[in-house]
Parts: structure tokens; C-alpha cells; sequence
């Protein structure tokens, strides 16, 4: 299908489904339509079309209601692909439609308090009974729990291989019993993420995605569409954390010094030559060649946001801290509070999805091809590791 | 704004001068006679002539192929990459652009197809901001006086172009005495005119030339980066020390992410500035690539090791190439410093109104 096509195809979805009319019944009539995410299969939301003809659908539906990128966006970029990856036929047509729509808000329990950067050491565990699985264990810096109607969950079914292969990946039931959601209060006072204990939690076997035992390939799809979902947001030159920060600047000659000049100069060269990679790397995969420079971005927003965020609050002189209610927030409001918000959350940015330590490992091995360091944890039984 | 990306077209360009450097430069050579007779005058006659490279800026009116800076500059990744000991960068960008500007057809065509190699008096540590800067040259009675320090490809050019005041002149009976430089491939020369017959060509507006010039030089330093970084990476996964590759070692692994990610910025910052030829873009370039560039020779140097301390490994042309580009056509912090009113990040003084 080409573009003039897919038009089309968008003119006689509108002539026939009213924008103004209820919200839900016009996403859904989308989904139907196969215009919700057009590179998915026809049936579950798609046309079976290349994903850059996404763009177009966005472009002459711009009018019509959208979703909510913060409290869908782990559903979106996260679950999503990998229930069209994995999940069977009748797994794919319960959950995609209300995931999309957002009648379903979905979250992730992957990170534990002793599995962070090594995930796959993770010890929850789900021992089968039955058709079904009984889940014991707990979950932390889950953003999004408190209103998730699902999960994707990562557990320990094996304990008596080594580590990698001993998991198995489920779609877990939010409101089964055992499932107690507590809010996690972070540095910047407010509580963002939770804590999950899952205790004694029955799920039964059809939500179980991919085979028993392949948990860590199920995974790795999660966790690589959750760093393009990270760094690859478009930003215009002059924006995002550099723009806040300009915008005080100009507005205040009296606070400005030759030494935070010299620094702000710097970082806005920095975030230009940033924005540029960034849009580079979207034409490449515009033109089907995705080169590897992707690995990179997370870890150039990282710590461009650390470093402004930084110089916003001493440029400022500002000794105050707009609100230390611990109270739940629905997204990262990064431009709706003040400077020293902006500092400490920041702080998130090379600690969520891959710590930076991490994704410079995943730059040297895959993108540089150096060796990686000797592993003595590859080919011992899970149950014997240290920790 | 155009594309980001490189055209077929530039790809094959950079194809051929890749493969003619492979087999007649490689750096060991560039090493060799880097002392004697740096200029690979040979060399230059093959760019110039047979792949055509002299030419690419010259509209085809007279005789050049009235290409773009988006291929020249692939030409520059490339020459920088092998930093390779040729003028084309002070003749066929520099001095062509001034010739361009002057509107001097006649040279136009003799630098076209290499009969004639240029080289434009102005020194390589001036900048668009400071374009004068390292010229005492004046005229009186038709004639020039004065010197110019630190200008690069000189010595090797048959013709002399001077600006003064705007205009642009054709020098003969120019003293030019190389000195000993910081660049071994790419030295400089002082120039001294003491009443000097000069012949007018144009106006020529200096400082434009030199930012057009600037913009470019980001890609030749992405192109020193480049190697360097490949170097490095190649050297790391087969030096053995404690029984591993050292490049095994995560203090090693982490330094060379960083430096991917910034020679990754270094190439969109220099595909930027041709894409757009603005002020600002060409700022923004320099400003990170020759940083960039002089970081990443400086990481080569140390994680060779001793071998990388020796004057045998050619890694320290390299260095020296990034550390006087650096200085060249403006510093980083030159070109920060004109973002500060190019971008509208005004300084301390500017709040004082």
C-alpha cells in the first residue's frame, strides 16, 4: 500500500466515524479500521504495512482524540511488541485492542531489589500447579502499577539451571490476589514508581508468553523497544532541557556570570550536535537502513539533563524546593515544576531502563565489537550464584 | 534542510579517493617523508586531475564540476582520515572560494583541471571573527607589503592570492619560507611581500570565506576522529595484557563508548553544516568537531600505550593534525563565543543595557 492508498483509506475511516463524537468508540473504530499502528498484522490494529507509513495515518488523524503517551506508554512501546512477538493467536486478540484504546493500562515487574542491572538474576518465583502458576516474590520502581490493569512479569521457574535459562514470562492478572501495590517515594519527594509483593498470585497458564524456560529472549524484545521508546523523542534545536534553562537565562540578565556562560555555551552545543544524531538517525531508519547510533541517544539525554538541570538550579540562586508532598504523579512533569524537581529527577535518567554504565557496555560489545569481560556467572545453576 | 545522510554519488567519490590513498599513502608512507618533503605533490596531481577533486567547487563555466560542499566534504573526511599531505583543503576550498568570490575565471580554469595549485595569504589561525589576524600586509602605490604567519599550502602553490581591504590580488615575487610545524602534513609558511607586484582580481569578503571554510574542516576532523577511533578499537581487541584482550577491560570499554558517541555527533555535526550553510551551523560544527577531534587523537595516544609515544607509529600525525585544525580557522572557544549572540545566549555584558 502506498501513501496516496493509505490517504485514502483515512478519508472513508472519517467519513464514516465522527472525531467529535465519544472518544473511546472513535479509538476503537480506529483499531478496527487497522489504522492504529499500521506495521501490526491486519485484525490486530494494522494494515501489515511498512511502519513509516505510521507517519501518515498521524499526520490526517491529527485532529481526532489521541492517546495518552504517559500512562499508555508502557503498553505501547513496551508490552505491545512484545505480545505481537510472542503472545498466541488468542492472546494477541484479547489484550492488543483495550491496550491501544487504553481501557487497559498495562506496567512492567521486571526490576527486583536484587536483580537491577543483572536482571536475569531476578528471583521471583512461579511454580506450577496445575493449569496454573503460583507467583511469590516482589517487584520495585514499577512506574504505572497503581492504575495497571496487567503486567508483563519476568520470574524464576528453573532455579536449577544457570541464570539466562531458567525464566519464564508472564502476562500477570493486576487485580488477582496477592498483588499489593505500594507507592515508592523517590528523592524528589513525590512517589512516581512502587514496590509490587506478589504473594502467593495464581495466574493461569494461557498467560504465559512464549515458552517455558524463554523468558530472557521475551525479555530482551521488552527491553529493546523500551530504550527506542527512551531516546529517540524528537527535540526541536534550542528545546527540551536547553530551552528551559535559556528561557530563565534570557529573561534574567542580573543572574548571569562569565563562568555558568562559558558552561551553558558548551551544553548547548553539546544538545545541538545531540539533536542532529538524533535526526540523522531518524532519517536512516526513514530510509530502512536503522544504524546503531540509537544505543547512543539515551545516554547523550542522560547527561545533558543531569548537566542543565544542574547549572538551571545554580544559575537560579534559588535555595527553596517547590513541593516535598509524598503524593503519587501520573507522569515525569518535567517542565510543569521547578528547577530543583528538575535536578533530582534527572538524576533517574542514567539509572531507568539501562543505567548508563550498562548501555556503554552494550556500545562496546555490539556496536564496537570488544570483548566482554570474563563472566563467572554463565554456567552455574541459578540457585548457586552469590547474593 | 537537506539530508543528513550521504548520496550514492558521495559515496563513490569517497570510494575512489579511499582506494587511491589505500594504495599510495597509507600513513606509514605519510610518515616517511613527513620530514624531507611533506607534500605528496604525485599524489595531488592524481586527486586533482584524475578522480577530479581540484575542481568541485568550480561552476562548470570554467571547466570545474559544480559540485557542492556536501561532496567535498565526504573528499575531506576522507583526506583527513589518512591525513593525507595534500592541498586540497587550502586549494581547492580555501583559495577557490576566494577566486569564486572575486569572480577570477581565468585562474578559475587553470585550478580546475591542476594545472595550477592556490593558496590563500591569509593565516590558518585566523578566524571569520578575527580574519586579519597574523597579516601586516598593505597597500601603497599598487603595491604590497608586509607579512603573514602560519599560512598552510604556500609553500607548495604557484599561485599567491592577498586579500586587503576586501579586495583580492594576485601576488608575484613572494618570499614564502616554511617553518618547522606543529602539523608535520600540513605545515605552514610565513609570507613576506615587500613592495610586491599585485595584480586586482575581485572583491573578496574574507571573513566568508573563512567561515565557509570552517564548516567544512568539520569533516576532515570527523575524519581524523574516525581513524583514530578505528585505530584504537582495532589495536584494543588485539593488545594482550593480564592474559585478556586489554580492550576486554570495562575502564577501556567505557572510554571507547564515550568516544563512539561523541565521533557519532562529530559526523552529524559536520553533515549539519552542510546541509545548512548558516553561521550557526558552522559555529556548532567546529565548535564540537575539533574538540572532538583532538580528544580522540589524545585517547589514541594513551591507549596505545608506549607504542603510542613512539614516533614509528603514525598515530602522532594524527594528534598533531587534530591539535593544529583545532587551532585553525578559529577555536572551539571562538566559535562558542559567536553562538552566544548566533544562537541568542547572551553573556553577562549583554544583560547590562
Amino acid at each position: 500500500m502506498d501513501e496516496a492508498r493509505l490517504k485514502e483509506r483515512v478519508a472513508a475511516f472519517l467519513s464514516e466515524n465522527d472525531p467529535d463524537g465519544d472518544r473511546l468508540e472513535f479509538l476503537r473504530a480506529r483499531f478496527d479500521a487497522g489504522l492504529a499502528w499500521v506495521w501490526f498484522p491486519e485484525g490486530l490494529g494494522g494494515l501489515g504495512v511498512s511502519r513509516e507509513l505510521q507517519q501518515v495515518v498521524e499526520r490526517e488523524l491529527a485532529h481526532t482524540p489521541q492517546l495518552d503517551g504517559g500512562v499508555q506508554g508502557i503498553g505501547l512501546g513496551m508490552a505491545a511488541p512484545t505480545i505481537l512477538a510472542f503472545g498466541t493467536e488468542e492472546q494477541k486478540r484479547r489484550f492488543l485492542r483495550p491496550l491501544w484504546t487504553g481501557e487497559e493500562i498495562w506496567c512492567q515487574l521486571f526490576s527486583e531489589p536484587g536483580a537491577g542491572s543483572d536482571l536475569a538474576t531476578l528471583g521471583t518465583r512461579a511454580v506450577r500447579d496445575g493449569d496454573e502458576w503460583v507467583v511469590d516474590g516482589q517487584k520495585v520502581w514499577t512506574s504505572g502499577a497503581h492504575h495497571a490493569r496487567w503486567a508483563i512479569l519476568v520470574t524464576r521457574t528453573d532455579p536449577d539451571v544457570p541464570k539466562h535459562r531458567g525464566m519464564t514470562y508472564f502476562i500477570c492478572d493486576m487485580h488477582a490476589p496477592g498483588v499489593d501495590v505500594r507507592p515508592l517515594r523517590q528523592i524528589t519527594g513525590e512517589a512516581e514508581f512502587n514496590e509490587v509483593f506478589l504473594t502467593g498470585v495464581r495466574l493461569p497458564d494461557d498467560l504465559r508468553l512464549g515458552a517455558v524456560g524463554d523468558g530472557w529472549r521475551v525479555a530482551q524484545t521488552t527491553l529493546m523497544n523500551e530504550r527506542v521508546a527512551i531516546g529517540g523523542a524528537p527535540v526541536r534545536r534550542g528545546g527540551g532541557m536547553v530551552g528551559a534553562v535559556l528561557e530563565h537565562w534570557r529573561e534574567h540578565p542580573e543572574l548571569r556570570t562569565h563562568d555558568l556562560h562559558q558552561r551553558l555555551l558548551s551544553l548547548w552545543v553539546e544538545a545541538e550536535v545531540t539533536r542532529l544524531s538524533g535526526a540523522r538517525l531518524r532519517e536512516q531508519l526513514a530510509a530502512g537502513q536503522p544504524g546503531p547510533e540509537g544505543s547512543g541517544m539515551k545516554l547523550s539525554f542522560a547527561r545533558l539533563n543531569q548537566a542543565l538541570s544542574g547549572l538551571d538550579v545554580e544559575l537560579r540562586r534559588d535555595l527553596g524546593y517547590d513541593d516535598w508532598t509524598f503524593r503519587r504523579s501520573e507522569t515525569v512533569d518535567f517542565y510543569g515544576r521547578g528547577p530543583g524537581y528538575r535536578y533530582l529527577r534527572a538524576k533517574g535518567n542514567s539509572i531507568e531502563g539501562g543505567t548508563s554504565e550498562i548501555l556503554r557496555n552494550i556500545i562496546a560489545e555490539r556496536v564496537l565489537g570488544l570483548p566482554s569481560e570474563p563472566r563467572v556467572d554463565k554456567d552455574v545453576p541459578w540457585k548457586d550464584l552469590p547474593r | 534542510m537537506t539530508s543528513l545522510l550521504y548520496s550514492e554519488v558521495e559515496e563513490e567519490l569517497r570510494a575512489a579517493v579511499r582506494d587511491l590513498l589505500a594504495d599510495r599513502c597509507p600513513p606509514a608512507t605519510v610518515l616517511k617523508r613527513a620530514e624531507s618533503d611533506p607534500y605528496d605533490l604525485d599524489l595531488w596531481k592524481t586527486l586533482a586531475g584524475e578522480i577530479g577533486v581540484a575542481g568541485l567547487l568550480i561552476p562548470e563555466e570554467h571547466g570545474g564540476a559544480g559540485a557542492t560542499a556536501s561532496e567535498v566534504a565526504v573528499v575531506l573526511e576522507e583526506l583527513g582520515r589518512g591525513v593525507a599531505p595534500v592541498p586540497f583543503f587550502t586549494s581547492a576550498v580555501l583559495a577557490t572560494r576566494a577566486l569564486v568570490q572575486a569572480g577570477a575565471a581565468g585562474l578559475l580554469e587553470r585550478l580546475a583541471d591542476g594545472r595550477s595549485t592556490a593558496a590563500l595569504a591569509v593565516s590558518f589561525a585566523a578566524s571569520p571573527y578575527h580574519p586579519s589576524r597574523g597579516s601586516s600586509v598593505r597597500l601603497a602605490d599598487g603595491r604590497l607589503s608586509g607579512t603573514v604567519t602560519g599560512v598552510a599550502g604556500a609553500d607548495v602553490a604557484d599561485v599567491l592570492l592577498v586579500p586587503v581591504e576586501g579586495v583580492l590580488y594576485r601576488v608575484e615575487g613572494a618570499q614564502v619560507a616554511a617553518v618547522p610545524s606543529l602539523d608535520l602534513t600540513r605545515p605552514v609558511a610565513t609570507v613576506t611581500l615587500d613592495g610586491a607586484e599585485a595584480t586586482r582580481l575581485g572583491e573578496v569578503d574574507v571573513a566568508g570565506v573563512l567561515r565557509y571554510g570552517a564548516g567544512l574542516l568539520a569533516s576532515e576532523q570527523y575524519g581524523v576522529a574516525q581513524w583514530c577511533l578505528d585505530t584504537t578499537l582495532a589495536y584494543v581487541k588485539e593488545r594482550h595484557q593480564f592474559a585478556r584482550p586489554v580492550g576486554s577491560f570495562q575502564a577501556i570499554k567505557h572510554r571507547l563508548a564515550d568516544l563512539w558517541l561523541d565521533v557519532v555527533r562529530a559526523r552529524a555535526a559536520a553533515r549539519g553544516a552542510v546541509a545548512d550553510d548558516s553561521p550557526l551551523s558552522a559555529a556548532v560544527a567546529q565548535a564540537w568537531n575539533a574538540g572532538v577531534a583532538v580528544h580522540v587523537a589524545e585517547e589514541a595516544v594513551q591507549l596505545h600505550g608506549g607504542i603510542g609515544m613512539t614516533w614509528e607509529h603514525p598515530v602522532h600525525l594524527y594528534l598533531k593534525r587534530a591539535k593544529a585544525t583545532e587551532i585553525a580557522l578559529g577555536t572551539p572557544g571562538d566559535h562558542r563565543e559567536a553562538l552566544a549572540s548566533l544562537a541568542e545566549v547572551p553573556g553577562p555584558e549583554g544583560g547590562q543595557q
